[in-house]
């Protein structure tokens, strides 16, 4: 178990130093970060010493190599535009995405879960059917157009909800939310869904398949056989036994909404750690992207991890040395 | 029945409540911008919207008006002594934030400091180099010295924001961006800065100005342009900036909404490769190698002919811009009455293109940012449309800026990479001088000309003019100078200047919003009609 842990550390090492590289040279192939960051009407020379102050006039070999020295030194060095230390900057703003994240992840639960076993109990229903063809929508509808198509109609048509940003925010517990408001969750409602959509379609699908395929197992006959209520059956029998793969797909899929809610954070100016990524790449600001992608990478790490040992928790079939084949 | 009447004392005290609370939010403005800033320490970074934010509670000596014609800021009026010393009186009745009157020594204090704050990734101080200060007759006296003429001084110091003497010379950056200072002398004062979110404001108790109409200024950064206006049109904020040119329309038919604009310091115009024999992207039409006819003026000038202003601006730009002729429009300071944007007639174009040897055309690849200017890939689109009826054969490429201006600067091992680049200039400061220094003055950087020449143009005669110009403190002498160098550098067509971009805001019926050719969006300046 042991050994386990630290092989699965000393991969992440590995993935985190990979990333590092590739994003510190992939940056300088782009372009040269001075050209974003200076005032158009500065001359030479104080571009020239803009460049010098922020390390920029060297190498890129030499920056990469005092980049690695305050690494060890635990500095993963200050933004070049806001001038404050990248890691903060996210951190800061890591919250904003976590809430977001969470709140799309129980959407679509709520939301896909329910219907998906809807529709493998009755796959032959025009409501299954239905939602089957929702679910395609889901999946192949662009999320900007479906974000601006959901502030036009809910804030702009009816206006019942804000059109963008994030409600007040109050600390529990040293943690900056802003669920615990109304006005909080009228704010989160949109971006949350337009975030959840894709995942409600998966959960769907996910739902609908586990349950068809529960559905003919012999313990559900069996069931069935032994006079069983229906509703009993489908939370003891069927649900039970579907979780397991939904719970390591989301879990999953978590990941990939905190790290990639870039879109719906700019189109509801939402201030999360997506909108600051994609201003960090337009302007250019390595340090901040690099951050950026230490702590995404961090972060799906650990979620697998925690996936690999809730799996073996629930299945005990699963070992965590099975790595070592 | 006391159920019932103590139900309704109860709606009767909610309804009031509500009532003040509306009261209360009509004191409230909300404004929804495009542009984020970096910081709200007014020296670390000369960046649009920092400066934008900036001015409401921090006031410069020399203040700009709409037009970026220089009025009486912190300082009520200035004159110079001789050609060399400026002398700058406060207002008598100025007071910081925090109630102390401001004095020469805070002034002083704020130039120190403008210059010298650490990992300014755009800094201050080369609108201070040359110059050095001391107290005149009194403590609301300022003394500007400098070692040769410098007519910039006023206009220089428009952008340097002053603050009481313990903020700049006991905060940090982030002190500020905490929102510690409260040492500014404007209308407002900062109360919190959420980057990414919001800055809020709240009105300056000791702003011995005229005050303004709200007592809290909310401002929201909205980068994206179709969920701004959606913003505005669902009530979540009363104004917003930088209206998308395909929205103007709707919003200008919708009583609920009135729109703001006036003519920007912004220009969009072409930059010609004109200083190497061989430019990179230009061949015969067979692909062989030619002469650079960039550094031919009758191509220059087919060129600019070739160019329908009008038909750009009316169908790309939605109106929202203005054929150019120069750097800057015609109210600006510095600029010629007598320059006219090039007539597009392509029968002369094609004249002047066979007179100068290319009667046949030539092979062109124009480059240019995508999404950096207002609808910029579309008008170089339509550019190369032009030109291909001229008789060129034109290719295109637009990459991300953050790709695109450093190529276009030092692409080709420290040299401009590109034969044709399409881009934007806005005049900061509000007059030709830096900007014709820039983009056309001969590179040079001891001198610090051409920084932005990236097609590395060069006529003795600007640069002479413009060095004449640069000395010369007197006002309309300095003018009528400026006015020849932009006549001279036009007139060789440094550059092929397309359009000056009109800045458009729209708010919620009711309040006048304050077009400013600089972009700022200023609270103080919003009022109710």
């Amino acid at each position: 178990m042991l050994s386990y842990f630290f092989r699965r550390f000393g991969q992440a090492i590995f993935v985190i130093l990979a990333m590092i590289v590739l994003v510190f040279f992939g940056v300088n192939v782009v372009g040269d970060p001075i050209w974003m960051l200076i005032s158009p009407e500065m001359d030479q020379q104080a571009i020239a010493a803009t460049a010098a102050a922020l390390g920029l006039d060297k190498p890129i070999g030499e920056q990469f190599f005092f980049f690695i020295k305050g690494l060890f030194q635990g500095d993963l060095g200050r933004s070049f535009v806001h001038g404050e230390p990248a890691i903060l900057l996210i951190l800061g703003r890591m919250g904003a995405t976590m809430e977001l994240a969470i709140a799309a992840l129980l959407m679509a639960i709520i939301i896909g879960l329910p219907l998906g076993m809807y529709a493998g109990l009755h796959p032959d229903r025009r409501a299954s059917r239905t939602i089957m063809a929702g679910s395609i929508l889901g999946f192949s509808l662009p999320t900007f157009w479906v974000g601006l198509m959901l502030i036009m109609i809910f804030s702009v048509m009816i206006g019942w909800l804000p059109a963008s940003g994030r409600g007040p925010t109050d600390t529990v517990l040293g943690i900056q939310t802003s669920l615990l408001s109304l006005e909080g969750w009228r704010h989160i409602a949109l971006p949350a869904l337009n975030l959840a959509l894709l995942k409600i379609s998966l959960m769907i699908r996910l739902a609908r398949s586990g349950t068809r395929e529960a559905m003919s197992m012999d313990y559900v006959k069996f069931a069935r056989a032994k006079g069983l209520k229906e509703s009993v059956i489908i939370r003891v029998h069927i649900l039970k036994n579907i979780l397991i793969p939904i719970v390591t797909v989301l879990g999953l899929e978590f990941g990939s909404l905190v790290a990639f809610s870039v879109v719906t954070e700019t189109i509801f100016s939402w201030p999360g750690m997506g909108k600051l990524l994609l201003e960090a790449i337009q302007r250019l600001d390595r340090p901040v992207i690099v951050a950026y992608v230490m702590v995404v990478v961090v972060l799906f790490v650990f979620i697998n991890l925690i996936i690999d040992i809730l799996y073996s928790v629930l299945d005990p079939r699963v070992r965590l040395t099975e790595a070592k084949a | 029945m006391s159920r019932l009447l103590s139900f309704f004392r109860a709606s009767l005290i909610s309804c009031m409540a509500l009532g003040s609370v509306m009261v209360h939010a009509q004191q409230e403005l909300r404004i929804g911008v495009s542009a984020e800033p970096s910081s709200i320490d007014p020296h670390y970074h000369n960046l649009g919207p920092n400066n934008s934010l900036a001015r409401h509670v921090f006031e410069p000596l020399v203040g700009q008006d709409p037009s970026q014609q220089l009025i009486p800021g912190l300082a009520q009026s200035w004159q110079t002594l001789n050609e060399t010393t400026w002398e700058f009186k406060l207002r008598n009745n100025a007071r910081f934030a925090n109630g102390r009157p401001v004095t020469v020594e805070d002034v002083i204090a704020s130039f120190r400091r403008a210059p010298n704050v650490p990992r300014s990734p755009a800094s201050f101080a080369q609108f201070l180099t040359g110059m050095t200060f001391e107290q005149g007759a009194d403590n609301k006296t300022i003394l500007v010295k400098t070692s040769s003429p410098a007519p910039l001084v006023p206009t220089n110091l428009s952008v340097i924001a002053i603050m009481s003497k313990d903020c700049a010379e006991k905060l940090s950056t982030e002190d500020f961006n905490a929102a510690r200072c409260d040492g500014g002398s404007g209308p407002y004062r900062f109360t919190e800065f959420k980057p990414g979110d919001r800055t809020v404001l709240e009105r300056n108790p000791n702003y011995d100005g005229a005050r303004p109409s709200w007592d809290k200024v909310t401002v929201r950064y909205l980068t994206s342009g179709p969920a701004r206006v959606a913003a505005l049109l669902a009530g979540d904020v009363d104004v917003i900036d930088n209206i998308p040119p395909a929205d103007i329309a709707k919003l200008r038919g919708n009583a609920n909404f009135t729109i703001a604009e006036t003519l920007s310091n912004r220009v969009i115009y072409l930059h010609m490769d004109q200083f190497r024999e061989n430019s990179p992207f230009i061949t015969a039409k067979g692909g062989s190698p030619i002469k650079n006819p960039l550094r031919e003026l009758r191509v220059r000038q087919a060129l600019s002919m070739a160019i329908n202003r009008q038909a750009i601006v009316d169908r790309i730009m939605d109106k929202a811009a203005v054929p150019a002729e120069q750097v800057l429009a015609k109210n600006f300071f510095g600029t010629s009455q007598k320059l006219q944007p090039s007539k597009f007639d392509l029968k002369a174009a094609q004249g002047l293109l066979a007179d100068a040897g290319y009667k046949n055309g030539f092979k062109l690849k124009i480059h240019g940012p995508a999404g950096r200017y207002t609808n910029d890939t579309q008008i170089i689109e339509a550019i190369a449309q032009m030109f291909t009826r001229l008789g060129l054969e034109v290719e295109i490429e637009t990459m991300p800026p953050a790709n695109f201006f450093s190529r276009a600067s030092t692409g080709a091992n420290g040299l401009p990479e590109f034969s044709m680049i399409l881009a934007g200039w806005g005049a900061g400061t509000g007059e030709t001088s830096g900007s014709l220094r820039s983009l056309m003055g001969t590179v040079d950087k001891a001198k610090g000309s051409g920084a932005a020449n990236r097609g590395r143009f060069s006529n003795a005669k600007l640069d002479s003019t413009l060095d004449i110009a640069l000395a010369t403190v007197d006002d309309k002498k300095r003018a009528s100078l400026l006015a020849e160098a932009s006549e001279i550098a036009f007139n060789d067509l440094g550059i092929i200047p397309v359009h000056y971009q009109t800045n458009v805001w729209a708010s919620r019926k009711g309040l006048a919003v304050e077009a400013r050719a600089d972009e700022y969006t200023l609270a103080h300046k919003i009022k109710r009609q």
